[in-house]
């Protein structure tokens, strides 16, 4: 799907193969945590070198620390030779070390330009929009500087932040997962602008865990697991899987994918003509959306962020009401009126794509995150009406062992897990409820390989138990691995839902951009 | 007309300096709801050095000085202790209130004389509407001047455009190398030295006296016209002429020979206010408020 690996050239300005950066022996502790335990890495001029790891690996804080943002207990780093000692993220700036954060560190109350001018020394905004514009049609990033940030799209903002780097004109490039939510044209663009820049000397250090990027982009790949490197390896000489196993440390299972046409059950989710009008400037209307699920399959809704998917998942879900009863009927009865809690009794079950915050209260411990969601179950409610602490802690620790929930203490705050095991334990928090419907956001998004198998593979158990369910999601991988049709939200319209079988990632992504008007437009 | 204008312009300027200071803190990302107690303290602070030394401008400037001290308090507690920034800024008001009753309580009743128009009388008679112009003391036009000083600050200079990224995002700022911490200390500070000019206006110029909470709400007011205005300079100050101008209406329209009840005319300018607050905000103020206005930033390290 990525990009031809073209052969890196050697480029004439820089010393041929000799070490850019080196990392020696660098350790990063937190109170008795050891974050990263001496990690060592060499990147060579103009190489594209990928840092591979579990979500917790210690990947995030490293390069932290290699931009200056946070600074190693112990360890060394080395530029061209000489030891480096980082005052700051300014001063690695100066070097020539540029980073584009996993979350973009992007401001959105300001235009592009603004954004772009922050991180580069004074200069007049004329002449930098000028840079600016020069700098994003020579590498095919097309952004309107002029655009509040709020306004443009994932896409958008992720070329911001690469512009924002190239304007630095550095010679050590940080990706920090960044095609996590980009369409593959998206992502092929991005691979261009990379394969240009390293063409032109500057060596781009790539974290990311979707591995077949990084054997399509990158020439070296250094593993991460648990704070420690326990591999470097050649991505193009290994498989995917092999990478994966490396980083987990463990066999990965296959997702079991059901053959072809199995009987399926009753239709679950019946969704009718459902039409909303826009919520704010910015939002999407969602226009004359008709499907059915069945007990048994799982549907895909693919689609980038700013086409409606965010505004179908809340209108599924009843955090926005449909204007009639019967646009929505889950088992058959009319929900489209009904809030969260009321399609929740009739069997749905929900997990939105912002985990802090919207799945669970950052500083409320795990167990209280139960109460959220499953309040209404029998054993929840004690004796007078009480919420049973003991119900909480005694399924807390169910959905911990059966998904490997990692985290410090018995009932952690939410806040203090990782992103993956924090996914782990709000989509066991669903799944355990052996819902009739289960409707989830972006599962896989920022979480590592090993949880986001163990995500989909529970996923298909549910379904395979008779259960229905729907997953919206940007990532496309994820949307194959699972999915049994395929459908494509775009402009606030849901396609045709197509079967898996039919569908390919160049398919969807046409339908994605194009809108779609016929099937035939895209096939 | 010409009266009613200058008393607008006159009623005005201590909204405009409160809401103006408050307008760059919260730009910055920091929410402090201790204007009302910082007017209060530059206030009696004001009219206590310009009693003693006979100058209006040292009594403005320790008005201004005495606010800096009540917003350094509120940033070692909101900044220093990350404290919740809305308890911090109750608190301040409260003790604001408190200790400017304190202060001030031999000087309440004195008079002091009232601070001079800036321009010659002969300016303001020499043209037309000449009063409206020229007719005013010096805090006045600072002002305006500040208005205007703020509004390219914020919007042209690249100091303001790493105050205003502080609000938006203080992690993304912070990752760039910003000093998040240090800039909102800066934007508070000067929040409070214009909240205690603003407080110095109304005991050297407005009503050269000292009286126990004699803001009367004004800090509040201030507080309401920033969200208003959509974190904006231009409708803050277009928002503070409108509150004075309906504040004097109430003098003026017996004149004109408008008849309401007393009650209403003491209500108008807070309805009036209102009014604009709720028509406006839902267009013009969606997604202009600071993103991080009001929430907690700790420096990793």
């Amino acid at each position: 799907m990525t990009a031809d690996p073209s052969p890196p050239s050697s480029p004439a300005s820089a010393p041929a193969r000799s070490p850019l950066f080196e990392a020696r022996g660098i350790v990063k502790r937190y109170g008795n945590f050891t974050a990263n335990d001496h990690v060592d890495l060499t990147v060579l001029h103009g190489e594209r070198h990928a840092l591979l790891g579990e979500n917790g690996a210690g990947k995030s804080t490293f390069v932290k620390m290699i931009y200056g943002a946070l600074q190693p207990s112990e360890g060394e780093f080395f530029w061209e030779g000489k030891p480096l000692r980082l005052s700051g993220p300014a001063e690695a700036r100066r070097l020539g070390i540029g980073m584009a954060f996993q979350h973009f560190s992007i401001f959105e109350g300001l235009t592009a330009l603004e954004n772009v001018a922050l991180a580069l020394p004074p200069e007049p905004l004329a002449a930098l929009e000028k840079r600016v514009r020069e700098v994003s049609a020579d590498y095919g990033l097309p952004v309107d500087p002029s655009k509040p940030v709020h306004a443009l799209s994932v896409g958008e903002r992720q070329r911001v932040e690469l512009l924002r780097c190239l304007l630095q004109n550095p010679r050590l490039l940080i990706l920090d997962e960044p095609t996590s939510v980009l369409t593959p044209q998206e992502a092929e663009t991005l691979f261009r602008a990379l394969e240009k820049l390293s063409a032109e000397g500057c060596a781009i250090l790539y974290i990311s865990h979707r591995l077949e990027e990084v054997r399509a982009l990158c020439s070296r790949a250094t593993i991460l697991r648990r704070g420690k490197v326990t591999a470097e390896v050649d991505p193009r000489a290994t498989t995917a899987r092999a990478l994966a196993e490396a980083m987990v440390g463990a066999e990965i299972l296959d997702v079991k994918r059901p053959s072809g046409d199995q009987p399926r059950g009753e239709e679950i989710l019946q969704v009718e003509r459902l039409s909303l009008p826009a919520d704010g400037p910015f939002g999407v209307a969602l226009k004359e959306i008709s499907f059915a699920l069945r007990g048994g399959e799982i549907l895909g809704v693919a689609g980038v962020a700013g086409e409606g998917q965010n505004e179908f998942m809340d209108a599924l879900t009843g955090e926005r009401r449909a204007p009639e009863a019967g646009m929505i009927r889950i088992m058959g009865s009319p929900a489209g009126r009904l809030d969260p809690t009321g399609r929740r009794r009739l069997g749905a079950a929900f997990a939105p794509e912002e985990r802090n915050g919207h799945g669970a209260v950052g500083e409320a411990p795990l167990s209280e995150a139960l109460f959220l969601t499953r309040r209404h179950e029998a054993g929840a409610m004690g004796a007078g009406g009480w919420l049973s602490r003991a119900w909480a802690a005694a399924e807390t620790r169910r959905i911990r062992a059966r998904f490997d929930v990692r985290a410090a203490g018995e009932d952690p705050p939410a806040r203090s897990l990782s992103g993956g095991n924090l996914q782990k334990f709000l989509m066991g928090r669903e799944i355990a409820r052996a819902p009739k419907l289960l409707i989830a956001a972006q599962p896989g998004w920022g979480v590592d390989a090993g949880a986001a198998a163990a995500i989909q593979s529970a996923l298909r158990e549910l379904a395979d138990q008779g259960a229905a369910v729907l997953v919206v999601s940007q990532d496309l991988d994820e949307i194959f691995a699972l999915a049994d049709r395929i459908a494509v939200i775009s402009r606030g319209r849901l396609s045709e839902a197509y079967p898996a079988a039919e569908m390919t990632p160049e398919r969807v992504g046409l339908l994605m951009g194009a809108g779609h008007s016929s099937p035939e437009a895209a096939a | 007309m010409e009266a009613f204008f200058a008393a607008m312009i006159v009623a005005a300027t201590p909204l405009l300096f409160a809401a103006l200071g408050e307008l760059v803190a919260e730009r910055s990302g920091v929410l402090n709801l201790g204007v009302e107690g910082m007017m209060l303290v530059g206030a009696v602070c004001a009219f206590i050095v310009a009693l003693s030394t006979g100058s209006t401008a040292l009594g403005a400037f320790a008005g201004a000085a005495a606010g800096v001290a009540m917003a350094g308090l509120f940033a070692l507690l909101a900044l220093g202790f990350s404290a919740n920034q809305a308890a911090a800024g109750l608190a301040l008001t409260i003790f604001g209130g408190g200790l400017s009753g304190l202060l001030g309580a031999s000087y309440v009743g004195v008079p002091l004389p009232k601070a001079q128009p800036l321009f010659p009388a002969s300016w303001a008679e020499a043209i037309p509407y000449g009063k409206a112009i020229f007719g005013y003391d010096a805090m006045v036009y600072l002002a305006w001047a500040s208005a205007a000083a703020i509004w390219w600050f914020l919007a042209r200079a690249r100091s303001g455009l790493k105050l205003r990224a502080a609000g938006d995002n203080a992690e993304s700022g912070h990752a760039l190398g910003l000093p998040v911490l240090r800039i909102r200390l800066l934007a508070v500070l000067f929040g409070g030295a214009m909240a205690g000019l603003g407080g110095a206006y109304l005991s050297l110029a407005y009503t050269p006296m000292w009286g126990e909470g004699m803001t009367a709400g004004r800090g509040w007011i201030a507080l309401a016209l920033v969200v208003f205005a959509g974190w904006r300079v231009g409708w803050a100050a277009a928002g503070a002429v409108l509150f004075a101008a309906v504040t004097q209406l109430q003098f003026y329209a017996q004149g004109w020979g408008w008849r309401a009840p007393s009650q209403f005319w003491a209500a108008a300018p807070y309805l009036a206010t209102i009014l604009a607050l709720a028509l406006l905000a839902g267009r013009r103020t969606a997604g202009s408020a600071p993103a991080a206005l009001g929430r907690i930033f700790r420096p990793s390290s």
